[in-house]
């Protein structure tokens, strides 16, 4: 059965959600986005405790017993307001990990009773000590400047309320593009597209799409969303280090290039030699990822949760990971959802326990 | 809306073409004569009913931005400065290259693999590069070339309580403050100079000079503007929303006293807020015009931005106001040849 209805263009959709702010914590702004995107080519969508959207799109075949789980996370890192100056200013921490370097004279949106235009103020170089410039700057020496008096800071915005930076998601050359957050919402445009991809193949085994929740903070929402779907096989869509010249060639993988599939303990070894396998049958490019231990992804929260899940981990190649200029390669976006799409229409009754079998 | 248009026009300082046009544009009609001199400087005058004293106010044109200096085999960009900027600000931000304004932008080592003292230092330029999602050397060669300008990519946003953010603040203000004194005056003479590359050593201002020969000139700036809660009033240069901020002293100037008073005066006598500029560091186009031939009397007046010589720099409508108030005050003095 082929469902019809609207199709966003996956870049299209992609910007939205890279536009869109979803604070670990704080993920309810793009609930809607993600689940009217997703609902005219999905069974049931429901809404877990924590937050996490779950979204099954039902196997082909009657009677399925399979169950495989995608996930990818739906919260983006950010700041939040600790504490409102006598002047107005505002001082605030970091939520996940934030390189205090990055976020100098960036343009905010603090997420109080409105969002709130803000900039992160900087010392005129003018007033500088020679001593200071080769320094980074600490988060704690930092300030928002809302432009607005305390009293009015006071009326609109509250301790803990969130902050993201504001930037537009936009185009670079050829098929790159470059914005805040797209860890992990390449991830959320991969699942996005291989559920396209899925309408127009056959699959056994019910898939369910997870967005998950506070995986910047620990990977909090794959905890109890693997717990409830319990799958028979986890998948996580998540973004691995683009190379670039600084960073060691082995701890990265190439822009372009396909999704790197990770290798490793976090990861089951027959599943990994199926998606391989797959990978060569459709001449879809891929690439390799080795992590030997845990992975920082979803798929670490999936291996461990009950009596274990078998898991795999799907990285899209993105550059500048944590900065609000994070790059990616739209061409790489469609190859993982491809190489995902694939893998879950290889999937039967039949073939399962052969893959699983140590 | 004009310094809207001015911020977002690109003006790094050598490359003040984008800039100078909207300026033309906007005055042509609305002078009795102009030129654009060998160095690019635009020089206005506005014939009066009769003028005692030969008046000239500037604005330099030019911003704080980078320069392509080489391009490497994966096609990333390296750069350098043009002008006074904190490396510490270029991090994570996006910018605009060469005429076709190319977006690229400037990434960072994901905070995973750093070691923890690593973000405890600054990036030096030579550690970050521009990436314009190039897949190779020969797809960057074919868009930018070495030597090419990059100015910050950042909209004029107006926010706060009368707040504007935008790049190039300084000095697109002073520009702005210029462009509405030479449309909205009648019968007052004077020089509207817009010059070149003052935020590389006041390059333009000297030659501007020499060919205006003025008695008295007024040199209008974005200056800085730093308050920090808790900070040491003295330690304050200007403040937002305090009005124009008179220099007193900076590395280029000792400005005349006895003019200065009476600019204070003038403020004073028509209920302008101002505030003087309470550092010395810094400079401007005043430095080269002062000493320039037999030398002359300056002042200079600026609007204060927060946050200068950056992409997000804030400044005040309230203060806008305040210092073109404060401006038509002093021409209306000099009108009456009371200057």
């Amino acid at each position: 059965m082929i469902k019809g209805g609207y199709k966003l263009d996956t870049k299209e959709f992609l910007k939205k959600l890279s536009n869109g702010s979803s604070v670990s914590g704080f993920e309810h702004g793009l609930s809607d986005l993600i689940t009217s995107s997703f609902k005219d080519h999905t069974d049931q969508i429901t809404t877990d405790k924590l937050g996490n959207i779950i979204m099954l799109k039902k196997g082909t075949e009657d009677g399925s017993s399979i169950k495989i789980m995608i996930a990818a996370h739906m919260d983006e890192i950010g700041l939040m307001v600790k504490h409102i100056e006598d002047n107005g200013f505002i001082r605030f921490t970091n939520v996940g990990g934030i390189d205090p370097r990055t976020i100098v004279g960036q343009e905010v949106v603090v997420h109080g009773k409105e969002d709130l235009f803000g900039v992160i103020g900087s010392k005129p170089p003018h007033l500088q000590e020679p001593t200071e410039i080769d320094k980074a700057i600490k988060m704690e020496d930092m300030i928002i400047d809302l432009g607005y008096p305390k009293e009015k800071v006071l009326e609109l915005v509250s301790i803990g309320d969130p902050i993201t930076i504001k930037r537009d998601f936009k185009s670079l050359q050829g098929s790159r593009v470059m914005g805040k957050s797209l860890d992990d919402k390449a991830g959320i445009a991969v699942m996005y597209e291989a559920m396209l991809e899925l309408s127009n193949l056959k699959h056994e085994a019910d898939v369910y799409f997870v967005a998950t929740v506070q995986e910047e903070v620990g990977t909090r929402g794959a905890f109890t969303s693997t717990y409830s779907i319990n799958p028979d096989i986890g998948i996580a869509i998540d973004v691995g280090f683009g190379s670039t010249p600084e960073l060691p060639k082995g701890a990265t993988i190439d822009m372009g290039k396909g999704p790197g599939i990770t290798i490793g303990g976090n990861i089951h070894p027959g599943l990994r030699d199926q998606l391989i396998e797959i990978a060569k049958q459709y001449n879809i490019p891929y690439q390799l990822e080795v992590t030997p231990g845990p992975t920082g992804t979803d798929g670490r929260a999936m291996q461990i949760t009950r009596e274990g899940i078998p898991t795999l981990c799907l990285s899209v190649p993105l550059r500048y990971m944590h900065t609000s200029v994070e790059i990616i390669d739209m061409e790489d976006v469609k190859n993982t959802a491809k190489l995902l799409a694939f893998f879950i229409s290889s999937i039967t009754r039949e073939n399962l326990e052969g893959l699983l079998c140590y | 809306m004009l310094l809207k248009r001015l911020t977002e026009a690109a003006g790094v300082s050598g490359n003040e073409k984008e800039v100078r046009d909207i300026i033309i544009e906007e005055i042509k009609d609305h002078v009795d004569e102009l030129i654009v001199d060998r160095l690019g400087n635009v020089i206005a005058y506005k014939k009066g009913k009769e003028d005692s004293k030969k008046l000239m106010i500037t604005a330099h044109m030019d911003e704080v931005g980078l320069m392509i200096t080489d391009i490497d085999n994966e096609g990333l960009l390296k750069f350098t400065t043009v002008g006074g900027i904190d490396k510490r600000i270029l991090v994570s931000k996006p910018v605009l290259i060469g005429k076709n304004k190319i977006l690229g932008v400037i990434g960072a080592k994901p905070i995973h693999l750093q070691k923890r003292e690593e973000w405890q230092r600054a990036l030096n330029i030579d550690q970050l590069y521009i990436d314009i999602g190039a897949k190779n050397k020969e797809e960057a060669e074919r868009l930018v070339n070495i030597g090419d300008y990059v100015s910050f990519d950042s909209q004029y946003i107006e926010f706060g309580d009368d707040l504007i953010k935008a790049k190039a603040l300084d000095n697109r203000v002073g520009c702005s403050l210029l462009i509405e004194l030479i449309k909205e005056t009648k019968d007052i003479g004077f020089y509207g100079v817009f010059t070149v590359m003052e935020e590389i050593g006041l390059v333009g201002a000297g030659p501007a000079a020499y060919r205006v020969d003025p008695d008295i000139s007024i040199i209008l700036e974005g200056t800085l503007c730093y308050e920090l809660p808790n900070m040491d009033e003295h330690l304050v240069p200007t403040s937002l929303n305090k009005g124009p901020a008179i220099s007193i002293m900076d590395r280029t100037t000792l400005y005349d006293r006895e003019f200065r008073d009476r600019i204070k005066k003038i403020a004073e006598k028509n209920n302008i807020p101002y505030q003087y500029r309470k550092t010395s560091m810094g400079g401007n186009d005043s430095g080269r015009i002062h000493t320039t031939k037999e030398g002359s009397i300056t002042t200079a007046i600026s609007v204060p931005c927060r946050n200068i010589h950056s992409p997000t720099s804030v400044m005040s409508k309230k203060d806008y106001k305040n210092t073109y108030n404060l401006l038509i005050a002093i021409l209306s003095e000099y009108k009456k040849g009371e200057l």
